[in-house]
C-alpha cells in the first residue's frame, strides 16, 4: 500500500527522447538567462539538475558523454575556459550514475540531501578546476546555487515526471 | 528496445573507463583554451548553435522592457521633456567642442603633430552576464558581422567599461577592466601621473601596482586613459582612487581603485573603433623573428 502511494514505485511510461533533450535545452535556456545582484548567487545550475534526473532515473538512456557536451556548451554561454564546465559534469554523470540505485530507494525530498551533496562536489571540481586555470577564489556564496539547486530537486523532479505518468493513473484517482 | 545481438558482444566500456576518458578530453581541452589558444574556431561552431538560445533567453528582459514602457506613458512624456533639455544643453556644449576641435586640429597642424583622429561608436547590448565568477566578461549582441574586432574599446556614458577581446559572429565577448588579466594605462587627471590600472578579479576593485610609497596620489583622484598603448583613446574616465596603503615596510604602496564605469547598471554599451595608427604589439614584433611558440603565447596574453 504505502509502496504504490509513493512516487518512485509508480509504473512510469517509457521516457521519449526528444523529451530529454527537450528538457536539457529548457534548462540551459534557465542557466543563459541574464540575471544580476543577489539573483545570480542564487540561480542554481539548472542544466546540473536535469542532468541529475535523467542520470537517476533512466540511467540507460543517457550517457557521460551527453554531460560532456553539455558541459561545452556552459563553457561557453559563460566565456569561461573550454573543458571547466565539462569536467564538473563528468563527474556529477559518474557520480550519479555510481550512486543511481541507491537514490532510487528514496523519493522526492528525500532524494535533495544525496543530490545536493552530487551538486557540490560537482562544484568543488569546477572550482578546482577553475583555480588551476589562475582564477581568484570567486568566495563562499559560489556554493549558495548548490543549495538552491537541491531545495529545487523535488519540484523538478516531479515536473519531469509528469510527462511520463500513464494516462489511465490519473483517470481512475 | 530488442536485443538481437547477445549481450555477450555489445559489452561497452566500463563507467570508469568512460568518466576517465571525458575528464582527460576536458582536461586537454582546457589546456589547449588556456595555454596555446587553438580552439578559436570550435568556439566559433558552438556560439552560433548557442546563439539563438542566448536571444531566446533574452526575450523575457525585453518583453518584460516594452510592458513596462507600455504603462509608464506619464514617466516617459517626463523623460522626454528632460531629454530634450538636455539636447538643448549638449548641442550648445557641443557646438563649442566643434570650435574647439577645429581650433585643435590647427594649433595641432602648427605644431605639426600627428591629429588624433575621430572615433566611430556602434551600440551593443549587454547580451548575458555569465553566471561565472572565474572572469569578469559580458557578451554584447554585435559580432563579426557588424564589424566588431578584437581590441576595440568599450565605455558607458561614464566612462571605460573594458574591451573586445573574442568577436563571434553574431556576438563579442568584452572582457571587463575588473578582470585578472586586464590592464589600462592610466593618467592622474590632477598632477599627470602615469601608471597601469590592473584588474583584480573582484568586483568593483582595481588596482595601481608597483606605485612607491611616496608617489603622489591621494584618495579620490581621477584617473583617465592616457593613450599611450594606443589602444585605448586618452581623456576616458577609467576609475577613481578609492584607498591608499602606504606601508613603509614595503617598497610600494596598495593602491585600489573603484572603476567609474558601472556594467551591472545599463545594458547598452559603446563600442569605439579608434583607428589610431599603432605600433606593432609585442606579440606582433616577436613574431616577425622567428623565436620558440611558447614565447609568443606568454606575451600574447
Amino acid at each position: 500500500m504505502s509502496l504504490a502511494n509513493s512516487p518512485r514505485h509508480e509504473i512510469l511510461l517509457p521516457v521519449k527522447g526528444w523529451f530529454i533533450m527537450l528538457s536539457l535545452i529548457i534548462a540551459l535556456l534557465l542557466n543563459l538567462v541574464p540575471l544580476t545582484g543577489a539573483a545570480r548567487t542564487l540561480q542554481p545550475d539548472f542544466v546540473a539538475l536535469v542532468m541529475l534526473y535523467w542520470f537517476i532515473n533512466e540511467p540507460q538512456r543517457v550517457g557521460i558523454s551527453m554531460a560532456f557536451w553539455m558541459g561545452l556548451f556552459m563553457d561557453l554561454g559563460n566565456a569561461s575556459t573550454f573543458g571547466q564546465h565539462a569536467l564538473g559534469y563528468s563527474v556529477m554523470a559518474f557520480m550519479a550514475l555510481v550512486f543511481h540505485h541507491r537514490v532510487g530507494i528514496f523519493d522526492g525530498y528525500k532524494q535533495s540531501p544525496q543530490i545536493g551533496l552530487v551538486l557540490l562536489s560537482g562544484q568543488i571540481v569546477i572550482l578546482l578546476a577553475g583555480l588551476f586555470a589562475g582564477s581568484p577564489f570567486p568566495g563562499w556564496n559560489f556554493f549558495l546555487g548548490s543549495i538552491v539547486g537541491m531545495l529545487l530537486w523535488p519540484l523538478l523532479s516531479a515536473i519531469l515526471r509528469v510527462p511520463q505518468k500513464p494516462w489511465s493513473a490519473s483517470d481512475a484517482r | 528496445m530488442i536485443e538481437i545481438a547477445p549481450r555477450f558482444f555489445r559489452h561497452s566500456p566500463s563507467l570508469l573507463a568512460r568518466t576517465a576518458f571525458f575528464v582527460m578530453l576536458s582536461l586537454l581541452l582546457m589546456a589547449l583554451d588556456s595555454r596555446f589558444k587553438y580552439l578559436s574556431g570550435v568556439r566559433e561552431v558552438f556560439s552560433v548553435i548557442v546563439y539563438p538560445l542566448q536571444k531566446l533567453a533574452h526575450v523575457p528582459m525585453s518583453m518584460y522592457d516594452a510592458a513596462s514602457e507600455l504603462f509608464q506613458h506619464s514617466e516617459i512624456a517626463e523623460e522626454n521633456v528632460y531629454l530634450r533639455q538636455q539636447h538643448l544643453v549638449d548641442k550648445g556644449q557641443l557646438l563649442r567642442l566643434r570650435a574647439l576641435e577645429a581650433e585643435n586640429t590647427q594649433l595641432r597642424k602648427l605644431l605639426n603633430a600627428a591629429q588624433r583622429l575621430e572615433n566611430k561608436a556602434a551600440v551593443a547590448e549587454i547580451l548575458r552576464v555569465p553566471h561565472d565568477p572565474f572572469n569578469r566578461k559580458v557578451l554584447l549582441d554585435k559580432g563579426s558581422r557588424s564589424g566588431i574586432e578584437p581590441g576595440q574599446v568599450v565605455v558607458d556614458d561614464i566612462g571605460v567599461v573594458g574591451q573586445v577581446t573574442r568577436n563571434y559572429p553574431l556576438a563579442s565577448e568584452v572582457t571587463l577592466l575588473t578582470d585578472r588579466d586586464h590592464s589600462v594605462p592610466v593618467q592622474v587627471v590632477r598632477n599627470g601621473l602615469r601608471s597601469v590600472v590592473s584588474g583584480t578579479g573582484r568586483e568593483g576593485t582595481l588596482e595601481l601596482r608597483y606605485m612607491a610609497i611616496n608617489t603622489d596620489i591621494q584618495e579620490g583622484d581621477v584617473l583617465v586613459t592616457s593613450g599611450i598603448d594606443g589602444v585605448y583613446p586618452s581623456g576616458l574616465p577609467v576609475a577613481v582612487v578609492s584607498q591608499i596603503e602606504r606601508n613603509p615596510d614595503y617598497i610600494f604602496a596598495r593602491i585600489t581603485c573603484t572603476p567609474v564605469s558601472g556594467v551591472s547598471q545599463n545594458r547598452q554599451l559603446l563600442i569605439l573603433s579608434t583607428q589610431v595608427p599603432r605600433a606593432g604589439t609585442p606579440a606582433e614584433a616577436t613574431k616577425m623573428k622567428p623565436r620558440p611558440r611558447k614565447r609568443e603565447d606568454n606575451v600574447a596574453r
